[in-house]
């Protein structure tokens, strides 16, 4: 247990370096610098030497490995450096933004899990029409962009009905109601492809269950279908659903960017597309380290569950 | 100690498994010799786990050997590099136990049979056609077998054509692993009888790996029988069949229930009285 | 240990929150004889297949016009005309205008060529790195594929929209170089993929004796791996392709790739129609509606295309299946009930009991006419090759046919009940508490998540109105009841702790768990070594003397028949062919397939000699000749005996045989 905790610490380790060396690499390779971002903020002109000036200033005429080392110092200090453009600390402003891509990332895994699990669930045992509507919605969920389902959706629900704000974002601190209420499209959208994705899963996994000898033996024994859907086979398929719930997870944490965008949430891909244009190196790092520390979380937390559900796993 | 004499030699081997970073590797083989003469059967019997397949994988090269020698010919195999262990296949064959899984579904029984002579082109003079038809004929196949899939024959069927793509490249030597416990009783009498015939006209010698008593005293020359990666006894068919010396092999000779009530009565009743005491 | 390959079956594609799956896993191979498992998949694609045909000249027809566009478009699709801006759908702009009044019809099929070759781009690198590392990955094993492995997680773990972003800002609106990282991220979804068939057919027997034919590993991998991957490839190829439509439309539509500067694109059209919101609803139609049925064509058509190389490559290996129907009509009960031989009242008494497979061609019966009492404490064996159907026999008796499996003549009472009939619920109630099976593979049976303790006090609330202690007490003492040593270690174990043997008690153990006064017992020992086989033997011996529980030995093994059995049924093609007390069948069988049979047992045949055999083989279910079905193999058989079917006739002390020529079995 002790051995296998350290490797994920060291590969996880591993992991950060690799994503922030990477992150400076690329930056670097990006035409242009923050300096003359800042500068032809300030006027549309500037001299050489201003320019010389504003480099040293932030520090970014030093070679890229000093750089990247003064990074690291930075970190094992618990700072990931200040933002270029405003001075703020880029763990404040990380914090301030982590809370809303949580919210709709965790919400739709929510949402997802619980519906898609049942819709599963459901259709594995009635074959026939509702296998069949679990497949086509599987497939539509699948097909449709979900910029273009937010588009959809804000057309219909918040400017033709305005049931829900077209965008926007409450924090849960300001108002519970409101933090719902603008949740509700964003999560929404997401989900569409999330539902069906679970679904599909979750059958396909209790299918192959339900058909194991260990089925039929449990039957031969007299034990309830309920018993054996749930009790059982169900628990015997959550591996798979486990599996896919993290999945789903990692990929809206990097994947939300777009609603994000579209809904005008402050959250952390919004940043990560405006650093981007910016040329902001320590916004960008601070992101992708932001980001991946949650996708090795998200992982870490599947590893755990699928060890709990899989006795087999567990000590082997 | 001369080299000449048998075919095969295998001489303290020893197999480990398990070559995880976490696990000791535990001894699957534990100096396992033995010893197989041209034209030959040698019976490797034993239950699961006892070891038998891992010997068999290791004269096939399949499984690396942490020590000890096995020699084919005179020849030093243990060790043999990846080129070698290919053309060795010409003198070394294997007949496996799942008549099923051996033959690749999605290819015809022709373009399996044609691998071996794919492997060894320019070795073998007869064209492929001739040899495909004269393999099955020597199973007892005929000729217009060849171009359906596996899915069309009963696993006798199937076991026949294993052998013949054992047979193409006329070996030496053939490997089989429980090559009938995975058929029906009226068919195992068919392709034991095979297998000796084969013998008798070719010469080739078998390592015979099996959990079945019954079937080896049909078989084999000789018998070793393993324990937990152990040989416990070895000696000629009728030593081992009739006087065996090791309380294992008596215990395996007596747990299989003979086909007949009033013998099995008696027999079980000397096997129960014989567990009492041990 | 590596819990994330362990995790492997499940894969998918991710970026701008789209997802896609596709299950890896080799397709699961069934052995013939043994009725495939209800496919349900199998039923939908089959479904799916014309929409497969729509799904590619959908996509072959936008290729062309896409391609083709700039030559013969009507319409410069540059050309404003805001008189007409925002319109909906007229005879001159089939699709109506944008917000500058220039044709969504022709822009949208001038969009569509960024669309393609950003797809075929990011393919390209997707299946070249994701089929060649996950190859090589799982075929060499060892340390290549530690590091192929460990640069896989690695590439999964990097948040993949920052990467393209941090691509696109060193490559403002570079479509190409987005594609290509794109490619080059998500590969390792399909080298995973590849990764785990590679190594399932790897271990495939046939692998293994083409590599002793001598064949080199690269051959190896052509002739016999790739062909394999074919499915699982085809799968996640189609499916990645829609996820790269989906990303490049998402990072237009952001104004990030192919920005409208460099002419029209799907996503940067859903962008503008984004802007007018409020406006004009129709805008958004055409220009998401595009990428939705891409997205769709690609999906149906890897489907399709996926069943089609499955198909081709499994042609007639396992046996076709139809849905399910409900219990269907039930010939007329008992069509030829023979002279049942019992002189004392039947604890279970079977009539010429019948059950068929509904098969694509038709019904196909796979037991016939089967008839045998067992009285209350007698041990019945059922013996027979594969494919005679005696398990096919013991199930129906519980009602767990596999699927497509019905009862559809006969009956077999019961209790004074007819087991046959029984609805489902009642049938509950008969199961485990009156009639228990054990079943051949005796891990297979248990559940693998939970501790062998908690199943079995399951079983025991289930047939006895005792609360949680008292059943976990009784499931100890069960334990002991099959002579586990330290039954209270055992309750805590997985079954996968388990030896085969102590899985097998376990097994018994929850079979006797509701006191049953019929035991069916499956192969019980099939799986087991010979010295494990003879103490599980003496278990069922003991267990019938001390409980006095009536058993049905379910067996190929004569061996195991003369050993624990009172009276045998002899069973062959669906048939049974000979009934008698064991002592009498083995001193005189009066059916030539038993004769025979016992005769090339190898532990009676004189040694030295060629073993007798049977000539011929076992027929499959599809070609059981008319009349006697033995008669193909049958040194005794005449004319007389393929003109009709064969009766069973009563010839003595209890006894009937299958053969109109019974005098003269053992003549030859």
């Amino acid at each position: 247990m002790l051995r296998a905790a350290l490797r994920w610490l060291l590969s996880s380790a591993a992991l950060l370096f690799v994503v922030t060396a990477l992150t400076f690499v690329l930056v670097s390779l990006a035409p242009g610098d923050a300096a003359k971002a800042i500068l032809s903020n300030q006027s549309s002109t500037y001299s050489p030497e201003q320019y010389q000036q504003m480099r040293h200033l932030l520090g970014i005429d030093q070679p890229l490995p000093a750089q990247y080392w003064h990074w690291l110092g930075n970190l094992l200090h618990g700072s990931l450096g200040t933002d270029l453009f405003s001075g703020q600390s880029i763990t404040d402003a990380l914090g301030e933004r982590i809370g809303p891509s949580l919210s709709i990332t965790l919400g739709t895994v929510l949402l997802s899990g619980v519906v898609g699990t049942g819709l599963g669930v459901l259709s594995a045992r009635r074959a026939g029409l509702v296998g069949r509507i679990v497949d086509a919605a599987a497939l539509a969920g699948f097909a449709v962009p979900n910029f273009w389902l937010a588009l959809l959706l804000v057309e219909l629900l918040a400017l033709k009905l305005t049931v829900f704000p077209p965008g926007g974002y409450v924090p849960l601190g300001a108002s519970v109601t409101g933090w719902l209420h603008s949740l509700v499209l964003p999560v929404a959208t997401l989900s569409a492809g999330g539902v069906a994705f679970v679904a599909k899963q979750t059958r396909d996994a209790m299918t192959q269950v339900l058909s194991a000898e260990f089925v039929t033996m449990l039957r031969a024994r007299g034990l309830s279908t309920r018993s054996i859907v749930i009790r059982h086979a169900l628990r015997n398929a959550a591996g798979p659903v486990v599996t896919v719930l993290g999945l789903l997870l990692v990929s809206l944490l990097s994947g939300a960017v777009v609603i994000e965008s579209f809904f005008s949430i402050p959250g952390l891909g919004q940043q990560a597309a405006y650093a981007s244009g910016t040329h902001d190196l320590p916004m960008i790092t601070g992101v992708a380290f932001c980001f991946t520390v949650l996708v090795v979380a998200a992982n870490l937390l599947v590893d755990l569950s699928y060890r709990w559900l899989n006795p087999k796993v567990g000590d082997a | 100690m001369t080299h000449g004499q048998f075919l095969l030699e295998v001489r303290d081997l020893v197999v480990h498994y398990g070559h995880g970073r976490r696990r000791a590797p535990t001894t699957a083989v534990d100096e396992v010799s033995l010893c197989i003469a041209a034209g030959q059967t040698v019976a490797l019997v034993g239950a699961s786990g006892s070891g038998k397949s891992t010997v068999g994988n290791a004269v096939l090269g399949l499984t690396p050997a942490a020590s000890g020698t096995v020699t084919f010919a005179g020849e030093d195999i243990t060790h043999a590099p990846p080129g070698r262990r290919r053309a060795l296949t010409r003198d070394i064959q294997a007949v496996f136990q799942d008549p099923y899984g051996s033959l690749n579904p999605s290819r015809t029984i022709r373009q399996t049979l044609v691998e071996p002579l794919l492997a060894h082109r320019g070795v073998e003079p007869v064209p492929a056609r001739a040899a495909v038809s004269e393999a099955l004929r020597s199973v007892g196949l005929t000729e217009d077998v060849a171009d359906r899939y596996p899915a069309e024959f009963s696993g006798g069927q199937r076991q026949r054509v294993a052998i013949a793509r054992a047979l193409m490249v006329r070996p030496r030597l053939i490997v089989c692993d429980e090559p009938t416990s995975a058929l029906d009783l009226s068919i195992q009498a068919q392709v034991l009888n095979l297998l000796r015939q084969l013998q008798r006209d070719r010469g080739v010698s078998y390592l015979f790996i099996t959990h079945d008593l019954a079937i080896v005293r049909h078989i084999a020359h000789r018998i070793v029988v393993l324990r937990r990666g152990r040989v416990v006894e070895t000696g000629t068919t009728g030593q081992v069949c009739e006087a065996p010396e090791h309380p294992y092999t008596r215990a395996l000779l007596a747990a299989a229930p003979v086909p007949d009530p009033v013998a099995q009565r008696a027999r079980r009743e000397a096997y129960e009285a014989a567990a009492v005491q041990r | 240990m590596n819990t994330k390959r362990e995790r492997s079956e499940v894969s998918l594609s991710l970026s701008g929150g789209r997802l896609a799956v596709a299950t890896a896993g080799a397709p699961v191979a069934v052995p013939p004889g043994a009725a495939a498992p209800a496919s349900r998949r199998s039923r939908s694609r089959l479904r799916w297949r014309p929409l497969g045909l729509v799904s590619a000249a959908y996509l072959v027809a936008l290729t062309v016009a896409s391609l083709s566009a700039g030559w013969w478009a009507p319409i410069d699709p540059e050309r404003q005309d805001l008189a007409h801006a925002l319109a909906g759908p007229s005879a001159a702009h089939w699709l109506g205008t944008d917000r500058l009044g220039r044709d969504v019809l022709i822009r949208l099929l001038l969009g569509g060529r960024i669309t393609l070759v950003s797809v075929v781009e990011a393919v390209v690198v997707f299946a070249v790195l994701g089929i060649g590392l996950g190859v090589v990955s799982g075929y060499f094993g060892g340390w290549v594929d530690r590091t192929i492995g460990w640069l896989s997680d690695l590439l999964l773990a990097l948040p993949g929209i920052i990467v393209l972003l941090m691509v696109l800002s060193v490559f403002p609106g570079e479509t190409l170089a987005t594609m290509v990282v794109l490619g080059v991220i998500s590969c390792p979804l399909l080298l995973r993929v590849t990764r785990g068939v590679t190594m399932a057919v790897r271990q495939e027997l046939y692998v293994r004796a083409a590599r002793l034919s001598g064949l080199t590993p690269l051959r190896v991998m052509w002739r016999h791996i790739l062909p394999r991957l074919a499915g699982p490839i085809i799968v996640q190829v189609f499916l990645f392709a829609a996820t790269a439509v989906l990303v490049q439309g998402a990072l237009s539509f952001l104004g990030l790739s192919a920005p409208e500067t460099q002419g029209p694109s799907w996503g940067n059209m859903v962008g503008e129609a984004a802007a007018v919101t409020g406006q004009d609803g129709w805008l958004a139609v055409p220009t998401g509606g595009i990428i939705a049925l891409t997205v769709l064509a690609l999906g149906l058509l890897g489907d399709a295309v996926h069943d089609a190389a499955v198909d081709r490559t499994r042609s007639a290996a396992a046996l076709p299946t139809r849905p399910a129907r409900p219990a269907g009509p039930r010939h007329g009960s008992s069509p030829t009930a023979p002279p049942g031989p019992a002189q004392h009242p039947a604890l279970l008494s079977v009539r010429g009991l019948t059950v068929a497979f509904d098969l694509p061609g038709g019904p196909l019966t796979a037991v016939r006419d089967v008839s045998f009492d067992v009285s209350p404490g007698e041990c019945i064996g059922i013996v027979g090759e594969s494919g005679s159907g005696k398990t096919v026999t013991a199930r129906s008796l519980l009602g767990l046919l596999p699927p497509h499996g019905r009862v559809t003549g006969g009956c077999a009472r019961f209790d004074g009940l007819d087991l046959t009939a029984l609805p489902e619920r009642q049938l509950r109630a008969v199961r485990g508490s009156r009639i228990a099976l054990i079943n051949q593979e005796p891990m297979s049976g248990l559940d693998p998540s939970f501790r062998v303790g908690s199943q079995l006090a399951e079983v025991v609330r289930r047939h006895r109105h005792v609360g949680r202690a008292q059943a976990r007490a009784k499931a100890v003492e069960l334990l002991a009841t099959v002579r586990l040593p330290e039954p209270e270690q055992v309750a805590r174990r997985y079954p996968h702790e388990l030896s085969g043997g102590m899985a097998q008690r376990v097994s018994i153990a929850l079979a006797l768990a509701g006191d049953p006064a019929l035991l069916i017992a499956d192969e019980p020992t099939t799986a087991l070594d010979v010295t494990i086989q003879a103490e599980i033997l003496a278990l069922l011996r003991d267990l019938r003397s001390r409980l006095g529980t009536a058993v049905i030995l379910v067996t190929h093994d004569w061996g195991v028949l003369a050993d624990v059995c009172d009276r045998a049924v002899v069973m062959y093609a669906g048939e049974v062919v000979e009934q008698a007390a064991v002592t009498d069948l083995y001193r005189a069988p009066r059916h030539p397939y038993t004769q025979l049979l016992l005769r090339a047992n190898p532990h009676v045949a004189p040694v030295g000699d060629a073993l007798p055999t049977i000539a011929g083989t076992v027929p499959a279910p599809s070609e059981w000749p008319a009349g006697c079905r033995f008669r193909p193999r049958c040194p005794y058989a005449e004319d007389v005996c393929g003109s009709q079917a064969i009766p069973l006739v009563d010839v003595g002390s209890d006894r009937t045989t299958r053969c109109i020529r019974s005098e003269q079995v053992g003549t030859r």
